[in-house]
């Protein structure tokens, strides 16, 4: 207790009416109690919340006698479940857990009675962690904090939400050091599979290895050994650029606009298709996937964060996911290689294959990138694609 | 001590009584009382809050209800209403340059969260624009009292002269002069200073709390007590008097006077503290202060999960004196030394260091006592 600081106060009129309840009830700041267990996409919980804070909010005692009955609390708990659940957001790998309430109770805590709202739900995805907005009275008390207590594969851990940490990743962190790092790989692989923009565009960077520009026309390379090397460089150097921004932007040192960024990637696409119509750069296409590979990885930044990164062990995750990126993208080299390889000396491949196939996905690419800079969905089934 | 730790244990968390939730046997089982209903002053408190929430940019309805609501939480030591304080000055929170009247009370907000330097920024900036301003000028005082640094809590008191009353301006003074150095100089100005009639009640009751508390660190027993009698005469329900006067009466081995003094304040940790070290000296209170205790145990527990550190010099003194744990009360005590800078804060870790026979710390405590001292003597030389 610090000494007062103004000399001039109102002198209060009435004395409280001490309730007479062992035990003795404490002043404390507004807290509330937040337990969610998690077992694959099923959640399990417990939100305690003090029935003189969600009276403040919802006005509680019904007959204005200055006392909540449980009647009154009963009479009005449809209100409650749905102010405290728009307070409080889940979200596993980007989607939503929607929560609903099974069950009302109360119980006492050091500074009075608590409503207790026994909660479940399940992931619509599952992912290695939860992001937790917490939201719960911010605007009629920034002191309010929210106690969570996250409990998963036998342990628990505790974290403190409130205004100035409203957003928090939790979980994942728990079990083994290499099941944690195998599930980020997991998502690594996935990520780069589902990311038809990725994709796209290290094919239209790889069409053209398994031929050579000569005197202004493709011709069949002459050694698997040449067009190795070839795809080689390609991916090392978009795979060393990618690597460098991921890191940057999931350690939070660098963060660009996601609409910029997602932007700029479909513009990689249509660039990287366009040059194998119009070839501008023919044999320094390492040098553009580098360049470009700097904003991919911003993109990847972006997926992992909706993945979120635990505290515990981050850059064992972080690893996970940028090597499950890098097998993923090793995947579609070797599945690419040999078959572009056998079919380069035909017509079929340089007509429609590198010519009709480079149009395709410029136009694809081109569309993405109309969608995504001016936020507007023209194909939807496109849309999809992220 | 294993004992101590098991019953922490058992009582440590947050839910004491009922840990299991549970359904209500009726409808008509009353949960909770609320305060607003029956206080007026509180019941006002809340309808001013839904006149703000209809136009929350107003900036006199804002600080209005803000500096009610600092009020409402000295008034009752409940910060919840500190909470209430901060959602009025929302709009202004965190704006680099507030309007002076939301930048003191977010200041002071500041320092009830022991954020002085935050509170001391909001103040010097305030002070840059309006050197003159009472307010932010007694606030700054008080903190710079709370943090020792007694020559720059006197310069804003005397800054103060002319600008409000000479008790005011007295007692801002008699605060850091008496720790600064000089306390026989600042309890006889401080006691010319009530000899005069007159002065708002409130100002009064202040100026007898801390003659009260300059005349018991002084060793006078018979002028504390009539001091604080005096001063509880003005206003009985002042948390702050009432932790002071109980203090006095425990030093004074008085423990049933002081237990009847704040025995209906549990609800308060400072004074809930209070009634346990009272009980702890009667027999026949032995089942009140066990449960006292645990109750005590329990809130710290709370106040640490919210990952508050408002409670150190409190639970310093309930492990030093309560669980026999001087290391623990002593590690505490170390760190509030590092924000707070009282007689109650400065006690609590001489102690603690005794108790632990950390003797470092007390040389280092004596060190810090002479430079004040030493400060002081150069400030008033330099004045003659």
């Amino acid at each position: 207790m610090t000494r007062r600081v103004a000399p001039v106060r109102i002198v209060a009129i009435a004395a409280l009416l001490l309730a007479t309840i062992l035990p003795a009830q404490a002043h404390k700041p507004s807290d509330a109690y937040l337990t969610l267990a998690r077992d694959g996409t099923a959640l399990h919980g417990q939100w305690d919340v003090a029935l003189r804070d969600l009276d403040n909010v919802l006005g509680l005692d019904g007959n204005g006698d200055g006392e909540i009955t449980w009647g009154e609390l009963r009479a009005r708990q449809t209100d409650i479940d749905a102010y405290a659940l728009a307070h409080l957001r889940v979200t596993s790998a980007g989607q939503p857990c929607p929560l609903k309430v099974d069950a009302h109770l109360v119980d006492a805590h050091t500074d009075g009675t608590y409503a207790v709202m026994k909660l479940s739900g399940t992931c619509e995805a599952a992912g290695p962690t939860l992001a937790v907005d917490y939201t719960l009275f911010a605007d009629v008390d920034p002191q309010h904090r929210g106690l969570l207590n996250l409990v998963e594969g036998g342990a628990s851990r505790s974290h403190v939400f409130g205004t100035d940490a409203p957003h928090q990743v939790v979980g994942g962190g728990s079990g083994s050091a290499l099941g944690q790092f195998l599930t980020y790989v997991h998502e690594g692989i996935w990520h780069i599979w589902l990311g038809f923009d990725h994709i796209l565009f290290l094919i239209s960077l790889l069409l053209p290895a398994v031929l050579v520009r000569r005197s202004g026309t493709w011709q069949a390379a002459t050694s698997f050994r040449g067009s190795f090397v070839e795809v080689a460089k390609v991916v090392t150097a978009f795979t060393a650029a990618h690597s460098i921004t991921l890191t940057l932007a999931a350690l939070g040192l660098v963060a660009l606009p996601s609409r910029w960024v997602e932007s700029a990637i479909a513009l990689s696409v249509v660039l990287a298709a366009l040059n194998n119509l119009v070839p501008v750069v023919a044999n320094g296409r390492w040098i553009a996937a580098f360049a470009f590979g700097l904003l991919h990885g911003f993109g990847f930044a972006g997926a992992l964060q909706d993945l979120g990164l635990p505290t515990q062990g981050l850059a064992l995750s972080l690893a996970g996911f940028n090597i499950g990126v890098e097998l993923g993208q090793l995947a579609i080299v070797a599945a690419f290689l040999p078959l572009a390889f056998r079919l380069r000396a035909t017509s079929a491949y340089r007509r429609v294959i590198l010519m009709g196939g480079s149009a395709v996905i410029a136009a694809v690419a081109a569309v993405w990138l109309a969608e995504r800079a001016f936020d507007v969905p023209l194909f939807a089934a496109l849309a999809v694609a992220r | 001590m294993t004992r101590w730790l098991v019953l922490l244990l058992v009582l440590g968390s947050p839910c004491v009584a009922l840990c299991t939730p549970y359904v209500p046997a009726s409808d008509d089982v009353v949960l909770e009382r609320l305060p607003e209903r029956t206080d007026p002053s509180l019941k006002r408190l809340r309808t001013a809050r839904l006149q703000l929430a209809a136009e929350p940019r107003n900036l006199a309805l804002a600080t209005s209800l803000a500096r009610r609501a600092i009020e409402a939480s000295r008034e009752n030591g409940d910060p919840r209403y500190l909470g209430q304080a901060q959602a009025a000055l929302a709009p202004w929170w965190k704006d680099t340059n507030p309007p002076p009247g939301a930048r003191v009370l977010r200041a002071t907000i500041r320092q009830s969260q022991h954020d002085f330097d935050g509170a001391l920024a909001d103040l010097d900036a305030l002070l840059r624009e309006r050197p003159t301003d009472g307010q932010a000028l007694l606030t700054r005082a008080t903190i710079y009292t709370v943090r020792g640094r007694y020559q720059e809590a006197l310069r804003d008191c005397r800054a103060l002269i002319g600008r409000t009353t000479p008790l005011v301006v007295g007692t801002c003074m008699a605060g850091p002069s008496s720790l600064g150095g000089d306390a026989d100089g600042a309890y006889r100005s401080l006691s010319a200073l009530l000899a005069r009639p007159g002065e708002d009640p409130g100002v009064r009751e202040w100026a007898l709390t801390l003659a009260g508390e300059i005349a018991a660190r002084a060793g006078d027993a018979a002028e504390a007590e009539g001091h604080f009698r005096a001063a509880l005469a003005l206003d009985g329900r002042d948390a702050y008097l009432k932790g002071a006067y109980a203090d006095f009466l425990l030093d004074a081995g008085r423990p049933l006077e002081a237990l009847t003094l704040v025995k209906d304040d549990t609800r308060n940790d400072a004074l809930l503290l209070r009634v346990a070290l009272a009980e702890r000296g009667l027999a026949d209170r032995a089942g009140d202060f066990a449960a006292h205790r645990g109750d005590l145990a329990a809130r710290f527990d709370a106040a640490r999960q919210r990952g508050d550190s408002l409670h150190r010099r409190e639970e310093a003194r309930f492990r030093l004196a309560l669980l026999n744990d001087a290391p623990g009360a002593l590690a505490l005590a170390k760190l509030n030394w590092q924000v707070q800078r009282e007689p109650a804060d400065l006690r609590v870790l001489v102690d603690a260091a005794n108790a632990a026979g950390d003797k470092a710390t007390l040389a280092a405590v004596a060190d810090w006592e002479r430079s004040v001292r030493a400060e002081g003597a150069r400030a008033s030389a330099g004045r003659t």
